[in-house]
């Protein structure tokens, strides 16, 4: 019986993964194909990713892609970590029903709409306030801003939420204000929370298309814009160069990651253990 | 916290620093402000609230009253393409000012009349209903499998599940371009078996749809099903087999109905974001697909009828009440279960 159930499982899992994998592994297969066909193989070659360093137009949209997620990434730390303060430590406060919809409606909230309203939003307060003067870098970061704070807001809020707050408290028993509490005690213990939350406010910033198309402006094109209008017209072999390059460096970055928060819980369940065993004797 | 601008880490403010915020201290505009600040009840506490507070209120609030308000308003050729619902208008002095209100329901109306729009919605809530139900089966045998799994498999399983959502999901889904064409993958291969001799048509039809939403969205569906199934007491399970429940009854007298919230959960983060999609109906889809993020991408940039795409999206919106109400309500069961 119980082997029964174990091989359900272990299939479950291969065919789920291998669902999961193949596009990706085929991306990167046939981004070493000589054919212009892309899925009829014509021998190795790496042309496709010397074509790719060449292309003005592909390089430049990845650049700008590049400095609007990684402001926009930081930004979204800071408001996120605020927000998740506020939803995990204070309690209940005015508006905060609203204010937590607020935070997660977002998350599910389908991009056309966020993005149409966002844009509606910036054409009026252009009107009324001369500002944002037309479109571009800063309102896709602001609008990105606001999509990706609410990620960063439910994690800082549930690893908060798991804390106890017991550290901050006897901190502010022995005197240290909120703000120095917060700096000295809080901050470093969700740290990673805090990595996880920039990595994937930069990698949903980087990403994506809709909000994007709907809130930049002429010659601002972020690269999933790029990337969209050449894959309307049919599969290409340096997009399957880009993809496998962006594959790699997210699989390098995510191990890395995962790596060092490993290693950081084990330096903490030591130390751990040296405080439980020198509070023994 | 008071509004004293105390560094966070007071004690270690290098000299010079230190010396020029203790003369700041004393100059008279910064005690007053700090006055004013306090009187006004501005605290540290306050700030933290009401600065993420404010940016969601004007990035996020206010742009759907501005949305719903172009809704109403009158499509012009003109920069901004609407026209204003509220004039003020001197009628000279018989009639004195006049507030000038003109609400037009065009909008709303075609919603109504015409079949595009409305079949759009039904096409639209079908496919997202059937590719969450999709996504339930593929994604619950998923989440089951790694929550039962040793520790450390437990922690590698669930960052593989996680890797391909850091990867773009444009480019994930361009990836079913290739293997879906006639010339792709699986008719290659399948033509090489000779099991088929003519290519499957699969690009641009509902089942590329299908394929491509519960590709992307599966870490949707298995990451709340797998916190939910990890904290489950599995006592519970020993004590139905001891009492001569078979594993397979006990599964659906014990996990399934434990799992419920985990299952609203993953559905909902689901069939929420599946309703607007664009993407995939528009990469994988046939041409004609009549989905409702399509349509409405299509009239604003194509038609560029801003009050006909703000209607579409008021609708829209409204439709997703009831199911952003369900997801805000399991994912409240969830934390509670936690502290418990």
């Amino acid at each position: 019986m119980n082997n029964r159930i174990t091989a359900f499982r272990l299939s479950a899992l291969i065919f789920g993964f291998a669902f999961l994998y193949i596009p990706i592994l085929s991306l990167i297969f046939y981004s070493f194909n000589k054919s212009r066909l892309v899925t009829v193989w014509g021998g190795f070659s790496t042309e496709w990713y010397g074509k790719l360093f060449q292309n003005e137009q592909i390089l430049n949209a990845a650049w700008l892609s590049l400095k609007i997620a990684a402001i926009n990434a930081t930004g979204a730390m800071i408001l996120g970590t605020l927000a998740g303060m506020a939803l995990a430590r204070f309690g209940k406060f005015k508006g905060r029903t609203l204010f937590s919809a607020m935070t997660t409606a977002p998350l599910v909230m389908p991009e056309v709409i966020t993005g149409l309203s966002l844009l509606m939003m910036f054409v009026a307060m252009e009107q009324i306030l001369h500002w944002p003067q037309g479109r571009g870098v800063t309102t896709v970061t602001i609008a990105h801003m606001t999509l990706t704070m609410a990620y960063v807001t439910v994690i800082v809020q549930s690893r908060l939420s798991t804390l106890d707050d017991s550290l901050e408290e006897a901190a502010m028993d022995l005197g240290a204000r909120p703000a120095k509490t917060f700096f000295l005690i809080t901050l470093p213990i969700i740290a990673p929370a805090l990595i996880s939350g920039w990595l994937l406010a930069f990698t949903i910033s980087l990403d994506d298309l809709v909000i994007a198309s709907f809130v930049s402006g002429p010659g601002s094109s972020t690269l999933p814009m790029v990337i969209f209008s050449k894959v309307r017209l049919g599969v290409s072999p340096d997009i399957n160069a880009l993809a496998s390059i962006m594959v790699l460096l997210v699989t390098v970055g995510v191990v890395i990651a995962g790596f060092l928060m490993a290693r950081q819980e084990k330096r903490k369940v030591r130390d751990m253990q040296m405080a439980a065993a020198s509070g023994g004797n | 916290m008071s509004a004293r601008a105390e560094g966070p880490r007071g004690q270690r403010h290098s000299a010079g620093a230190q010396l020029v915020l203790r003369v700041l201290q004393q100059l008279p505009p910064y005690r007053w402000t700090q006055a004013r600040l306090v009187k006004w009840g501005v605290t540290g506490r306050s700030a933290v609230i009401a600065i993420p507070y404010f940016w969601l209120l004007l990035f996020f609030l206010i742009p759907f009253l501005i949305v719903l308000k172009i809704a109403f308003a009158q499509q012009l050729n003109d920069s901004p393409p609407y026209s204003a619902l509220f004039e003020l208008i001197d009628g000279g002095r018989s009639q004195g000012w006049i507030l000038d209100a003109k609400l037009y329901l065009r909008g709303f109306i075609s919603l109504f009349t015409e079949d595009l729009y409305w079949q759009a919605y039904v096409n639209s809530v079908k496919i997202s209903f059937i590719s969450t139900i999709c996504c339930l089966l593929v994604g619950y045998p998923i989440a089951y499998a790694i929550a039962r799994s040793t520790t450390t498999w437990r922690n590698i399983l669930l960052m593989m599940v996680i890797l391909p959502f850091w990867t773009s999901f444009l480019l994930r889904v361009y990836a079913w371009i290739g293997i879906l064409k006639n010339n792709g993958l699986i008719n290659n291969f399948l033509m090489w078996t000779g099991l088929i001799d003519e290519p499957i048509v699969m690009l641009q039809t509902d089942f590329a749809i299908y394929v491509g939403i519960v590709y992307s969205y599966l870490p949707f569906m298995i990451l709340p099903l797998y916190s939910n199934l990890e904290k489950m007491d599995l006592t519970l399970l020993e004590a139905a087999a001891d009492l001569g429940c078979k594993p397979i009854k006990a599964f659906l007298k014990v996990t399934l109905p434990l799992s419920l919230p985990g299952v609203i959960a993953g559905s909902m983060l689901v069939f929420i974001p599946v309703i607007g999609e664009f993407v995939i109906p528009e990469l994988l889809g046939p041409s004609d697909t009549l989905m409702i993020g399509k349509q409405l991408w299509r009239v604003f940039f194509t038609g560029r009828d801003w009050p006909m795409a703000a209607a579409v999206a008021v609708a829209l919106l409204l439709f997703l009440v009831v199911p952003i109400v369900l997801l805000q309500r399991a994912q409240g069961a969830e934390l509670k279960g936690a502290h418990r």
